[in-house]
């Protein structure tokens, strides 16, 4: 089974502000970059547990990368937010199996 | 328009920086110094008990070069969200420090500090009158919200810098400012296009984050009529076009889009080109002035006092179900808690978690199997300290001696160490994510010149 993270050069996950969390894939090449154009919004909701009408997709085919934001779930530094920075939140996506595999 | 020359050594002052970096960049020639000293990144904590992430030692050390570094080439230093936050405490913590470093240096720059921090009283006005407006996800401001905040403070753009640099200032200590507003304020006064001196901007304030060798020092960037070009401080360090078109995704939502107090940078036509192993260069960047000028806030609340514990398992016999374990002893936690302190669910809150299983994810984790040992971490949050403690102690039996369902004796468990309790003081959460119509680009911010009094 080949990950998305397998194909790429640096999965990642930070916040974006104090309310947004932001991750980008930044695939090896362009056949990466096709490989990872099945993660849409309604599979980023089902992983992260959001509301696929808050996610926003940014495709960047010059440079084989894809940008994902969407709203913080809980909330910076509230008694439920084990991850200050979100630094870890791209694991999910990094482990997902590549479509057609 | 002539060049500017800007040397940006770090992405956040107080984190170093080899000093043949600052030499480097000294002999490319310098015409201004920026670097930020702030983030919400590392949560609310720091603004609602304005304090600073950074130690004074580090902070100072680094002010002691770049001070050096300003005298020698008489280009102004412009340090922005000063103490972490940008709080009034922060800006007069760090110019403290820089007066004692000029006096032992035996420099004199003049310095401006420029307060950002707002009053609920005054913010409620503007919210009244219509000119306080939510960015998403946060909805419409509630006055009672801006009145429990411990401390609020307005992003500034470049123009009360520009305003202190105009008035002479060769060291400008900003309160909260857009990380970007530090390195597009010299260039814009001195008539740079919009533009590349934002992109610019944009691209330098993580120092070397935008090279290959983010761990190598900062970045010198020349700005001109049609765009900029930059390099890294470091000798075994590059920017390439990847490395600096990719900074635009660095914790931002939009990576086309970034919203300024006076406009919206728009990089979409941006073309990264070579100009050899070490250096890009960067055209077609855009910058759309905006109809009315605005003013981000930040607030941040007290939201309870929290105390900490932390025990350990390495038992199979517990670990064979461990979410099984937590929830029982969540159960159990809940239940002393109401037979022993009397306290309602609602007077106290509590989260478990268990690092080494799921504590990181929680319910995202995709990955299962048993773990071989969880370290347990029981966080409660109460209106006051003493409860959040009491709460703490009276789960300590538990959390030392907990049996799973299947156990029919009494384990022991591994506590890291004694006491068992850690008492964190009080917790807070970003409560502000709107923005102020400005009445002018500078109207919510203070500039003083000279040192504290």
């Amino acid at each position: 089974m080949t990950t998305i993270s397998d194909l790429a050069l640096e999965v990642r996950s930070k916040n974006a502000g104090p309310f947004w969390v932001t991750m980008e894939l930044f695939m090896r090449d362009a056949d990466g970059y096709r490989a990872v154009s099945f993660v849409d919004e309604r599979i980023v909701a089902e992983l992260y547990r959001v509301d696929p009408g808050t996610i926003q997709i940014f495709r960047i085919p010059s440079l084989n990368i894809v940008k994902i934001s969407f709203p913080r779930p809980v909330s910076q530094g509230s008694l439920r937010d084990r991850d200050m920075h979100a630094g870890q939140h791209h694991v999910p996506l990094a482990l997902l199996a590549v479509r057609g595999d | 328009m002539d060049e500017i020359r800007i040397l940006t050594p770090t992405g956040m002052l107080g984190a170093g920086w080899d000093e043949a970096t600052i030499e480097r960049g000294l002999a490319l020639g310098v015409d201004v110094i920026t670097v930020d000293a702030g983030s919400t990144d590392s949560g609310p904590y720091y603004l609602g008990s304005a304090t600073a992430k950074t130690t004074a030692k580090a902070v100072a050390r680094d002010l002691r070069s770049l001070l050096r570094a300003a005298a020698r080439s008489g280009a102004p230093l412009i340090v922005g969200s000063c103490g972490t936050s940008g709080t009034d405490r922060g800006v007069d913590w760090v110019a403290g420090l820089v007066a004692e470093i000029q006096a032992e240096e035996g420099l004199d720059l003049p310095v401006a500090r420029i307060y950002s921090e707002q009053n609920a009283a005054d913010l409620k006005e503007h919210l009244d009158a219509g000119r306080i407006h939510p960015l998403p996800p946060l909805g419409e401001l509630k006055a009672e919200t801006l009145e429990s905040c411990a401390h609020i403070v307005g992003m500034m753009g470049h123009e009360p810098i520009v305003e202190a640099l105009a008035a002479g200032a060769r060291v400008v200590l900003a309160g909260r400012a857009t990380d970007t507003a530090l390195a597009a304020a010299y260039p814009l006064m001195k008539g740079a296009p919009a533009g590349p001196s934002w992109h610019a901007a944009k691209i330098v304030e993580c120092g070397g984050q935008c090279t290959t060798n983010p761990r190598g020092g900062g970045v010198h960037t020349t700005i001109d009529a049609t765009g900029f070009t930059i390099e890294p401080l470091a000798a075994d360090s590059a920017c390439t076009p990847y490395t600096v078109a990719a900074h635009m995704l660095y914790e931002t939502v939009n990576p086309f889009e970034m919203r300024e107090p006076d406009g919206t940078l728009d990089v979409r036509e941006a073309t990264y080109t070579a100009l050899d192993d070490r250096r890009v260069r960067v055209e077609g960047s855009r910058f759309h002035r905006a109809e009315q000028h605005t003013i981000k806030l930040e607030g941040s609340r007290v939201t309870g006092y929290e105390t900490l514990s932390f025990s350990a398992i390495r038992d199979p016999l517990v670990l064979a179900d461990v979410d099984a374990w937590a929830a029982l002893l969540r159960h159990h936690v809940t239940a002393r808690v109401t037979q022993t302190l009397g306290l309602a669910d609602d007077e106290y809150a509590f989260d478990v978690r268990l690092y080494g299983h799921n504590a990181v994810l929680d319910a995202i984790e995709p990955e299962t199997g048993a773990p071989r040992e969880v370290g347990v971490m029981l966080l409660v949050n109460a209106p006051d300290q003493a409860t959040a403690t009491a709460v703490a102690k009276v789960a300590n039996t538990l959390l030392l001696h907990l049996p799973a369902a299947a156990m029919d004796h009494l384990p022991s468990f591994a506590f890291a160490s004694s006491p068992a309790e850690v008492e964190r003081g009080a917790a807070y959460e970003f409560v502000l994510n709107h923005v102020v119509d400005s009445v002018t680009p500078t109207a919510l911010f203070r500039i003083e010149y000279g040192a504290v009094r």
